[in-house]
């Protein structure tokens, strides 16, 4: 089996990458807006235009916004496997496989609490989501 | 009282449309156009304007011999088609150009080509597919979760989609899938990604189709029943990160698109005869429906299940048996467009008797873009 893809990081990514080699979800936050996060990163606000903002960290908590069971191959990942679409607590949605977790509806639930834990790939750590450990969030 | 001033007056599809292995991508767009240049008795020294998506429109003009003054390369995936009927309709009123050849080809199937026509996107390369959702069945249905949950649509409403697009391509000689289907076939087709299952993920063909546009004035001209514009259509973009959509039960780019040529058409719902809305995959008619305010937000796949979509129902949408049945190339748009042509000229396999409107609606990526138009076979309103 192939590896799984690791990501083709660009200078305004960078600091994402190298937060989750350290075992940090970090996001972007814009001054002006009040300190709001957003998602993926990029060195300006994409609500208000701002340059003046921040990297913070994120808590790492998410709900399970949505997701599929996916049958088809992917490089590295034996189907079938979650692809979930998270809500962290800070407000964004990102892309997550969800960990420790059998792929059945079942086990999916929806909203349900999530937890952020690193995948490492060869020289890089991505970021993934588990079922939170004790329940409620 | 306003006129038409654009029209559509050429108008064909592939000589063969599903596996065409003998033809190249280019071949396909070039086969198109020679159809529909013949249909209203034109070559290529009498188009001034090209333009299309998903491929080099440079290479377009130089294969077919064009000497253009306007071009247009729009390229958001599979509504580009759409798109450009607006960006055409705009340069022939500006006098940038007076006649238009918008082509589509696409060697989905056999795989004929170059390049893959949508380009990659560098985020969505970096924080989405990195985690697996790699080809459209993975990534369009990624929202459709959250709207079962907040708006009450269930995976038999979806089933219904594909069964009753199926019973539309049962009156089209050309259409790939025509034997009729139940929620239960459906519901037993393979699992491709949960919820989704094969029915209700589109075909992958090749083929290709074009249309010609010149003012309204110069349409009383040519040899076929001209097809006018209605208004300015409607455009609109999100962005190719799905995970990014605003909101995962309703398309910002379906609202902003639709309320637009709704608007500029100067019409109501009810003055729609006739619809097409680009399905990919079976939730996109949902979407569809409702966010260009057909019905409420949460009652589009009870809308399709009671029938009102079906042969002899109230709206007559994707008549022609859509992506699910009657072919996807991968940019499915210009095959919306070539059906809704049909209905306008009073020649479809599945006529609808008396259609005088027809909204076109499509989406490019996986609800990345958005385009819509209205056709209509009035000169005046």
């Amino acid at each position: 089996m192939s590896e799984r893809q690791t990501p083709t990081i660009y200078p305004e990514t960078r600091f994402y990458w190298d937060g989750a080699k350290a075992g940090k979800l970090l996001l972007n936050a814009c001054t002006p807006c009040g300190g709001k996060a957003y998602f993926p990163p990029r060195p300006f606000c994409p609500t208000c235009g701002s340059r003046d903002v921040t990297v913070t960290e994120a808590s790492g908590r998410g709900t399970l916004h949505s997701y599929i069971i996916n049958h088809l191959p992917a490089p590295g990942y034996e189907p079938p496997f979650t692809v979930a679409v998270v809500m962290l607590e800070e407000g964004v949605k990102m892309v997550s496989n969800i960990l420790d977790c059998p792929a059945e509806p079942e086990a999916l639930i929806l909203d349900m609490p999530l937890e952020v834990t690193f995948e490492q790939r060869g020289d890089v750590a991505v970021p993934q989501f588990r079922p939170a450990k004790g329940g409620a969030a | 009282m306003s006129r038409a001033e654009i029209a559509i007056v050429g108008a064909a599809e592939t000589t063969q449309l599903g596996k065409v292995p003998e033809l190249s991508q280019t071949g396909l767009h070039a086969d198109a156009a020679l159809n529909a240049m013949a249909d209203c008795g034109l070559t290529p020294a009498d188009i001034d304007g090209v333009a299309t998506g998903g491929h080099d429109v440079a290479e377009i003009i130089q294969y077919l011999g064009i000497t253009p003054t306007w071009y247009d390369g729009t390229s958001v995936g599979g509504c580009s088609f759409i798109t450009l009927v607006r960006h055409a309709a705009a340069a022939i009123q500006q006098g940038l150009c007076t006649t238009v050849l918008i082509t589509h080809g696409e060697s989905g199937r056999s795989n004929n080509r170059s390049h893959r026509p949508i380009f990659p996107s560098m985020q969505q390369q970096e924080f989405e597919s990195i985690y697996g959702p790699l080809v459209p069945p993975s990534r369009f249905t990624l929202p459709v979760m959250r709207k079962m949950k907040d708006d009450g649509l269930t995976e038999e409403q979806l089933a219904m989609v594909a069964v009753v697009q199926r019973e539309w391509a049962g009156f089209h000689p050309r259409a790939t899938m025509r034997d009729p289907i139940t929620v239960d076939d459906v519901l037993s087709s393979k699992m491709i990604a949960y919820p989704f299952r094969l029915m209700m993920c589109c075909l992958v063909s090749d083929g290709g189709g074009a249309l010609i546009l010149t003012s309204a004035e110069r349409a009383k001209d040519f040899p076929t029943k001209p097809v006018y514009l209605r208004g300015t259509g409607g455009e609109s973009a999100e962005g190719p990160m799905i995970s990014q959509m605003e909101s995962f039960s309703s398309s910002k780019a379906f609202r902003v698109s639709g309320k637009a040529a709704f608007d500029s058409a100067g019409i109501t719902h009810a003055d729609v005869d006739h619809l097409m809305i680009y399905d990919a995959f079976a939730h996109l008619p949902v979407y569809g429906l409702e966010d260009l305010g057909f019905v409420g937000r949460g009652e589009g796949g009870a809308f399709i299940a009671e029938g009102n979509t079906r042969p002899g129902g109230k709206l007559p949408l994707n008549t022609n048996g859509g992506g699910l049945s009657y072919m996807h190339s991968g940019m499915y748009g210009m095959y919306a467009l070539q059906e809704a042509v049909r209905q306008m000229r009073g020649t479809s396999p599945a006529q609808v008797e008396g259609a005088k409107l027809s909204v076109v609606h499509g989406v490019g990526g996986m609800f990345s873009a958005a385009a819509t138009v209205v056709m209509t076979t009035e000169d005046a309103w």
